[in-house]
């Protein structure tokens, strides 16, 4: 019992500045930010736009070379492709070979990549590795640090994998994704990914197999939560301190799942009624798998996906999903009907943890204390799709 | 032949017009990759297909099948159309 004990809130002065500082990465549909924070996070340097009118569905810093940046980028005319650069955005290079599905054979339908989603840097010893996640579902993967990318894994054509991913139709409005691609720490044969619409998958052996795993969740009523294309994961995320500890938010609620165990158990349950669970961002802590962040939107009628009652919030635990604390101090008490969109909420690995999210009105917004009190780094941005945090050296 | 550019897609020619040779449409945009690599792709999909909000038209006229016989006297135009705000 003692280990749900929640760490003391209040720490001593000094202990708050955080040894490196923290590198944001901002990606909309019209463009991508960096911003640098002060070494208190407490001031905000914007760098960009990069790419001004460019929809990036993500920008992610390596984090075994604390330099290349790699951008998921299209536009509304052009077709999707990634940007390559080891200078922080001074400079970009586009993938010689971006992520696309084989030609198909002589009169079957082929597939194409309508654009990059998400975007991870593969294990520690594994240098160069990234994989990416498509919409329509699909999964690639690069050996040469982003400049080419090749089909991984056999789902992409998978018969029963194609069926579960369903069609275009099936999928969120603006596509159906692959996302959340997780590589466990410990094993860069242990994979996960999730897909919208099409439930979470395990991998033990590098990607030659893959099994669903969606015992425990939910689906929409009058559906057949056996079957997993009904499943729509939005988030999925794996504690750093204990990569058996894996925290989920779905379509239908808030979820924790503790391996060995393949059964994910409804945290979310555990919310306030009023306030519910379904939301798109999971958030977990840097150094303690007891904590974790959602934000929270309102799942009730017809979906309006904002926070509920105008009031935007964020949710923590403390006890791996036992009791949740509502974070607000700091945001609009009123009239603010935010989306969060899966990919733009984050942490960063600070002490104490800082965590950001910016919203789809183009608000970015951070705490320095971990979601005890909140502030805004920008307002008037395009619709913010990603934010994503780096330490720098 | 002369293939008028879009300003989509001049980050890769650095120009309004290029010069490109070839018997097909896809010849010609073929060709046009290989002198500015990766251009194709933002055109054209992995399946071959014309992308949805691009528009490629010869002497006037809208072209939809990459295999389209072209002349060495041809004028192509490629257009970014109708992608929303």
């Amino acid at each position: 019992m003692a280990r749900n004990i929640r760490k003391p809130a209040v720490r001593k002065q000094g202990s708050t500045t955080p040894a490196r500082r923290v590198l944001v990465m901002v990606a909309t549909r019209k463009g991508a930010w960096l911003y640098r924070g002060d070494a208190a996070r407490k001031t905000w340097r914007a760098e960009g736009p990069h790419f001004l009118g460019h929809i990036i569905s993500h920008l992610v810093l390596d984090p075994r070379d604390g330099r290349t940046l790699l951008a998921a980028a299209k536009t509304g005319h052009l077709g999707p492709t990634v940007f390559r650069s080891t200078d922080f955005g001074r400079t970009w290079k586009e993938a010689a070979q971006p992520p696309a599905f084989p030609k198909a054979v002589d009169g079957k339908e082929g597939r194409a990549v309508d654009h990059t989603f998400w975007l991870a840097p593969g294990h520690s010893s594994e240098l160069n590795v990234w994989y990416a996640g498509t919409s329509p579902q699909g999964l690639f993967r690069s050996v040469d640090g982003g400049v080419t990318w090749q089909p991984f894994s056999y789902i992409n054509d998978d018969p029963q994998y194609r069926t579960w991913m369903g069609t275009v139709q099936d999928g969120t409005p603006d596509g159906p994704k692959l996302h959340s691609i997780i590589i466990d720490p410990r094993d860069p044969a242990h994979l996960y990914f999730a897909m919208s619409g099409g439930g979470v998958h395990e991998s033990v052996d590098g990607g030659r197999t893959f099994t669903p795993m969606v015992k425990g969740l939910e689906v929409v009523g009058g559906f057949d939560a056996a079957n997993v294309t009904f499943h729509d994961p939005h988030c999925v995320r794996l504690c750093p301190t204990n990569p058996d500890r894996l925290y989920q938010q779905n379509h239908c609620g808030i979820y924790r799942l503790d391996r060995p165990s393949e059964e994910w158990v409804r945290i979310g349950k555990a919310m306030p009624k009023r306030t519910g669970d379904i939301g798109f961002p999971m958030v977990v802590h840097p150094r303690d798998e007891d904590t974790a962040w959602v934000f929270p939107m309102d799942g009730t009628d017809v979906w309006p996906r904002t926070s509920p009652e105008g009031t935007p919030a964020v949710y923590a635990t403390h006890n791996g999903g036992k009791t949740w604390q509502r974070l607000d101090a700091g945001l609009p008490d009123k009239q603010a009907w935010w989306t969060v969109k899966r990919q733009a909420m984050t942490a960063d690995a600070s002490d104490p943890v800082g965590l950001y999210f910016g919203t789809t009105s183009g608000e970015l917004w951070m705490s320095r204390d971990e979601g005890r009190g909140w502030a805004c780094i920008a307002r008037h941005l395009p619709e913010i799709y990603a934010v994503e945090t780096a330490l720098l050296a | 032949m002369r293939v008028l550019i879009p300003s989509a897609l001049r980050s890769y020619t650095e120009r309004s017009e290029a010069e490109a040779g070839g018997a097909t449409l896809a010849a010609v945009l073929a060709d046009l990759d290989r002198q500015y690599p990766g251009i194709r792709f933002r055109m054209i999909d992995e399946q071959d297909r014309i992308r949805p909000h691009i528009r490629i038209f010869v002497n006037g006229e809208q072209v939809r099948d990459p295999s389209q016989l072209l002349r060495a006297t041809d004028e192509v135009v490629i257009v970014q159309a109708l992608s929303g705000g």
